[in-house]
């Protein structure tokens, strides 16, 4: 249960020579099945870089990660692909909904890319969509919905593959208070309902009260004393 | 996975009508481009073609052109009756020979009267030019040798000339001599120069030779012509009468010979040959348009690529592979000059139809050009569409995502 996602001497090194920049300085870092971890720090501090590569979409410079038991970084371009295409969902601060497309459609892309058969790929973005209570809005474009609206679609396309981990890169950040306590509910009840494990990068520590574990970053290494285990 | 971007690539279609059918523009004016020329250069062909065979498919005309070489040192002259008997009698094959004189003159009837072409003919004539008499009869030999003056009119003279008053019988001034309308000539329209074949009045030779134009040399016939069948080849005969007749009007340098011979399968060919060049070099002039629409598909489409960065990152991120995001695009491109290469056809069609009515040349359609056409504009949205296409599938998902 507890080698869910094992990272071990995490090294991001952007640039090269001179120029170079260290974003991270060797971090390790677990997460188990059914966790809400929460991923704080101000910004440069490399929480977005430690996002990508748990997002699988980063390679680190230096380092191992396994997730669920694979060697991600071994993995190559189509490979890594795949295994987001098949386990992790992703929420995003922009909320990154195709334009002029229905808020059903948006939902159906993921399984779109997994082959699954328009019947069935139908009835699972509805269920999706009616887990973020968005169900009548189906028939709607991204432009028609507001924005805590438009968020709650990102979050049923994430879902909508039944993923084993969701990503969410500040998925408050574009939204007022109201919004953003929804939003956490709804992530807060598909961790605990569903028990998907869920990776947060926030720097609201409002909204890090929902996660039940905080990992703090400042200059590309984890600050130990600031982590909060609820 | 090919269905799905299909699916996906109309969907993104059907997002921007507008710009999809400016993006297609290009392609539309290529191909219709491409279809007009073709199908309005294969109809005037076909017209050419059929005017030429009016005359005859495999005929010979031996005539007597005023200016026979550039330098006009050689005076051309005539043909006599024995010269016809000779080729008649000498040359294998042949279906018939049709000595004429022609001249023009003002054929007169009450009070109306027109200029005309008066052509004096023999029996040969009608199976050489294939032509048939509508109405009435056609000449009886006795009025060939006696030369007696009736005439079978065309179909213009008859309608300009008597209206509805019954043809048969009637006696029509032309020229100086009356003569009896013995036949109406079936229509044959226009000839391979515009010109109005009906517009005609044909008059026994001998009875032409003696009221029409009278003449007291022997070289009283203005040109033969000599109707092959049609397995003979044109070439030898031509060859064989130029040979006999140089011999009898003792011609020993062919550069001056003082007649010309001239092959209908031979202009026909030559009209052909002339006609198919410029419809390929007006073809390839429209392919050049295709091309510029193709780079006006890649131009739209690397904008296109440009704009939805953040869509082919999301894409990306939620696991789509480079192939599939490669072939979406490429989809989408192929889609799009498709469409425009369709519409291209049918634009092309009607174009057709209408610039064919104007110009009066017949209508043609040819299905294997549109079918190459529509082809050829998939293709070039393959071709111009892979370098966007490539270049979205090749996004870094986490740059793609953050792009504004």
């Amino acid at each position: 249960m507890s080698d869910f996602i094992k990272l071990r001497n995490i090294v991001k090194v952007y640039g090269s020579g001179e120029n170079s920049f260290l974003a991270l300085k060797g971090i390790d870092l677990d997460i188990n099945v059914g966790e809400f971890v929460a991923l704080m720090g101000p910004s440069g501090s490399g929480k977005s870089t430690m996002a990508n590569i748990l997002g699988c979409l980063d390679k680190a410079t230096k380092g191992s990660y396994f997730f669920n038991g694979v060697d991600v970084f071994s993995l190559n371009r189509n490979e890594t692909a795949l295994l987001r295409r098949n386990y992790i969902g992703f929420i995003f601060q922009g909320f990154n909904l195709l334009a002029r497309t229905t808020a059903l459609e948006n939902v159906e892309l993921p399984l779109l890319y997994r082959g699954v058969p328009k019947k069935q790929r139908h009835e699972r973005a509805r269920q999706a969509l009616d887990m973020v209570g968005l169900l009548e809005w189906g028939k709607h474009t991204s432009a028609q919905l507001s924005g805590g609206q438009q968020q709650r679609v990102a979050i049923a396309r994430a879902i909508a593959s039944n993923p084993l981990f969701l990503l969410a890169d500040e998925p408050t950040g574009n939204l007022d208070t109201k919004r953003s306590v929804e939003i956490m509910e709804i992530l807060s009840n598909l961790n605990k309902q569903l028990g998907i494990t869920i990776l947060m990068v926030t720097h609201e520590p409002d909204m890090a009260q929902y996660a039940s574990r905080e990992v703090h970053f400042r200059d590309g290494e984890i600050n130990t004393a600031e982590a909060v285990l609820r | 996975m090919i269905f799905n971007a299909v699916f996906l690539a109309l969907r993104q279609i059907s997002r921007n009508y507008l710009r999809a059918f400016l993006t297609m523009l290009g392609v539309i004016i290529g191909v219709g481009a491409v279809i007009i020329m073709i199908n309005l250069g294969n109809g005037t062909q076909a017209m050419i073609k059929e005017a030429i065979e009016s005359l005859g498919s495999n005929l010979l005309m031996i005539h007597a052109p005023p200016h026979l070489n550039p330098s006009g040192t050689t005076k051309s002259r005539y043909f006599t009756m024995k010269e016809v008997e000779t080729i008649e009698e000498r040359v294998a094959g042949i279906k018939a020979v049709a000595p004429v004189n022609a001249g023009s003159a003002v054929a007169k009837y009450m009070n109306k009267n027109v200029q005309t072409s008066v052509q004096g003919v023999t029996d040969g004539f009608f199976t050489a030019v294939d032509w048939k008499t509508a109405e009435g009869r056609s000449f009886e030999n006795k009025e060939y040798v006696a030369g007696t003056n009736t005439c079978i009119i065309g179909e213009s003279v008859r309608k300009n000339l008597l209206g509805d008053t019954p043809a048969i019988g009637i006696r029509l001034k032309v020229g100086s001599v009356v003569c009896e309308v013995v036949g109406v000539l079936e229509s044959k329209g226009q000839g391979g120069r515009g010109n109005d074949q009906d517009d005609i009045i044909l008059m026994p030779l001998k009875a032409f030779q003696r009221s029409i134009r009278p003449n007291n040399s022997i070289y009283n016939i203005t040109m033969i012509m000599v109707s092959l069948n049609e397995d003979v080849d044109y070439k030898a005969a031509s060859e064989q009468i130029a040979v006999m007749l140089r011999h009898m009007r003792n011609i020993t340098d062919k550069t001056k010979d003082t007649f010309e011979i001239q092959s209908t399968k031979e202009i026909q060919q030559t009209v052909e040959k002339s006609i198919g060049s410029m419809t390929a070099f007006i073809g390839a002039v429209a392919g050049v348009s295709l091309l510029v629409g193709g780079i006006g598909i890649m131009n739209i489409m690397l904008v296109s690529v440009t704009e939805r960065t953040r869509e082919i990152g999301t894409r990306l991120a939620i696991g789509a592979l480079e192939k599939e995001v490669l072939l979406q695009f490429l989809v989408e491109s192929a889609t799009i000059s498709a469409v425009g290469g369709l519409i291209g056809i049918v634009f092309g069609f009607f174009m057709t139809l209408l610039l064919s009515a104007k110009l009066h040349i017949p209508f043609t359609f040819d299905v294997k050009t549109a079918t190459v056409s529509f082809v050829f504009s998939g293709l070039i949205g393959i071709i111009f569409g892979y370098l966007p296409a490539r270049k979205a599938s090749r996004l870094n998902p986490i740059d793609a995502l953050h792009h504004e």
